[in-house]
């Protein structure tokens, strides 16, 4: 039987392989693809806790996650084919323009 | 060894895998891909856990229309391939093994400070009832209930900053930029 | 050796998979018989009788062309797109009953459902595997190269994404009445009642009928919705540069999407295996029935009805199906409020 601490291993492993994608990619929709894992990883913890601690909680937690993870990727993905109107690159490098 | 525990390493390593993938590949297309596989093990992992109904609504959500949406965006911006592959990665070596000792160190730690909790003495809660869906749902309509409207109010604010945001303003100048 | 219900079960199993390929087979018989017909000409009638062994001639054909890979294309993803469309097509029937638990006349000492896997979410289980569906075509227009393909697969995919909608709303009615996702128990609370029939939800639902038999058809790409793979139109849309067991694969999809639309619609609406006249042990022949009727309905619609054009589509998915969709629902669950169903 797969132990709590399995899962939250794991998904402390997922959410630095996460952020390691957002600190280190340079391709913009990379880095939101590694925003939804980091997200993931979250949801997993929810619900071993959920399942671990008996209560129907860490489900209705994930359901909310989810449905804020769908906005924040569309929003996302609109400004980047907004930006990519203007300079024709994926790379968040080239904004520099607010640079102080 | 207990079938669970396979099935568990079984989804763990297909999640962890992909995942890794994902955030090394050069191609956006299969990283798109490959996150697609890994939430498939993260359903997975989800039934396991008891929670079909977030594995199912995981698949329909996340990987049938979230990815949809990452996989329309790449192809219709088809950004030259040479510009992904050359900014893909930083250039040098080193700062790829520091990154990779950096992220090492953080799994370690997390690693560390999440089993540290004191529910080790409730882990094996092995007799939880398996929560059903009508259950679920009165929750969420009873006690939840603020955090599902408000969440209803912030798709309809997400939906309409997308279109605008992407969408082709007829009336603006800036529609002979790239049209 | 092992327990015979699973081995009951894994018999089910196989015999559901062989159905399947063969249903796909006879599809593309009553098609070509159907259309023919109705177009006041004969049909296949040289090989075999009445030229029944028409589709096995095709396959043949098909599995003896050769496998033309476009130089360009990216080759992971052009061989993993027919799988992807295939597998789902498959796997979207797994939960779908056909008859009422039996044990094959006391063979077994524990009866066992005729279905593959009896899920507690079933309704969602197909809801997803036909989201995932999509990819198959996104994928294969992607890894063409080819402009046709590319406009095909991302025309087609937006019309599923569209009409996958329509389709939920359509089912969370049929949620709201039956109060379980498991198809199996839907079919149940559809049995009973005056010949078996009274009880149907389609007598309940007729707009929701409507709209799940109309989402269905514009979810598979077939009849009047099917402009993006329109052969005046794109060429062949996504499959346009696949041949041989591949573009086998995408049709073999095509047909086992649309055996599941009516499958579905079957248990959902039409009462499953509930009919009268027969014991309930013979009710996998009244399901058979009625997905024969579906199906038929299918390929009458493609060849009476003229196509929609893109935008048309589009617009009559969204403009017209969503709205009626959640006002069914609305009313549906208004009036399980009111009467108490």
């Amino acid at each position: 039987m797969a132990d709590l601490n399995h899962y939250l291993i794991l998904s402390g492993l997922l959410f630095t392989i996460g952020t390691a994608g957002v600190l280190l990619r340079r391709n913009v929709i990379t880095v939101l693809l590694s925003i939804e894992v980091m997200l993931n990883a979250v949801n997993l913890t929810f619900i071993a806790f959920g399942r671990f601690l008996g209560s129907s909680d860490g489900q209705i937690i994930v359901f909310f996650v989810i449905t804020v993870a769908a906005a924040e990727a569309a929003v996302g993905l609109a400004l980047v084919i907004a930006l990519f109107r203007h300079v024709e690159t994926l790379n968040p490098d080239a904004f520099r323009q607010l640079r102080g | 060894m207990a079938f669970n525990l396979i099935l568990f390493y079984l989804f763990a390593a297909i999640a962890v895998g992909t995942t890794l993938l994902v955030v090394v590949q050069s191609n956006p297309v299969h990283s798109v891909l490959l996150l697609i596989g890994s939430f498939i093990g993260l359903a997975g992992l989800y039934v396991l856990l008891e929670a079909p109904f977030v594995a199912v609504i995981q698949i329909i959500v996340y990987a049938g229309a979230i990815m949809v949406l990452f996989l329309f965006v790449v192809m219709l911006l088809n950004a030259p391939r040479e510009a992904i592959v050359r900014s893909s990665m930083l250039e040098s070596g080193a700062t790829r093994a520091v990154g990779a000792l950096l992220a090492l160190a953080f799994a370690a730690e997390l690693a560390w400070a999440l089993t540290r909790s004191r529910t080790l003495a409730m882990s094996h809660a092995g007799d939880t009832p398996a929560f059903s869906v009508p259950q679920i749902g009165q929750r969420i309509f009873q006690e939840y209930a603020f955090a599902f409207e408000a969440t209803s109010i912030l798709i309809l604010v997400a939906m309409v900053g997308a279109i605008t945001l992407a969408g082709r303003h007829l009336s603006k100048n800036d529609q002979g930029h790239n049209g | 050796m092992l327990n015979p219900v699973v081995i009951a079960q894994l018999a089910i199993l196989l015999f559901v998979f062989v159905m399947l390929l063969s249903s796909a087979a006879g599809m593309v018989y009553m098609e070509r018989k159907v259309a023919a017909r109705i177009q006041q000409r004969m049909g296949p009638t040289l090989v075999g009788p009445y030229g029944l062994l028409q589709p096995l001639a095709d396959i043949i054909k098909l599995a003896m062309k050769e496998d033309v890979r476009p130089k360009a294309a990216d080759p992971i993803l052009f061989a993993l797109a027919p799988i992807i469309s295939a597998a789902c097509a498959f796997t979207a029937f797994a939960v779908v009953p056909f008859g009422a638990e039996t044990t094959f006349f006391g063979l077994l000492d524990q009866p066992v459902p005729l279905q593959v896997a009896d899920v507690n979410v079933a309704i969602l289980w197909v809801f997803a595997v036909t989201s995932m569906g999509v990819y198959g075509i996104v994928l294969a227009g992607w890894s063409s190269n080819s402009k046709y393909s590319l406009l095909g697969a991302l025309r087609s995919s937006a019309q599923m994404i569209s009409y996958e909608l329509s389709y939920g709303m359509a089912l969370a009615a049929v949620l709201v009445l039956s109060g379980t996702m498991s198809i199996r128990g839907i079919v149940e609370a559809q049995s009973g009642g005056l010949l078996d029939v009274s009880h149907w939800f389609l007598w309940l639902q007729p707009v929701g009928f409507f709209i799940f038999m109309t989402a269905g058809v514009a979810e598979t790409n077939r009849a009047p919705f099917d402009f993006p793979e329109a052969e005046q139109e794109l060429v062949a849309g996504y499959h346009t540069e696949y041949s041989s067991m591949s573009f086998a694969m995408f049709f073999l999809a095509e047909y086992i999407n649309m055996v599941t639309v009516s499958a579905i619609a079957t248990s959902l609406y039409l009462g499953g295996w509930n009919g009268p006249f027969l014991p309930e042990w013979l009710g996998w022949i009244w399901f058979l029935a009625k997905v024969g009727f579906l199906l038929f309905f299918y390929v009458w619609m493609r060849w009476t009805l003229p196509r929609y054009r893109y935008d048309q589509l589009m617009a009559f998915g969204w403009k017209f199906l969503l709205p009626l969709s959640v006002v069914n629902l609305l009313v549906t669950a208004a009036g399980v409020l009111y009467f108490g169903l």
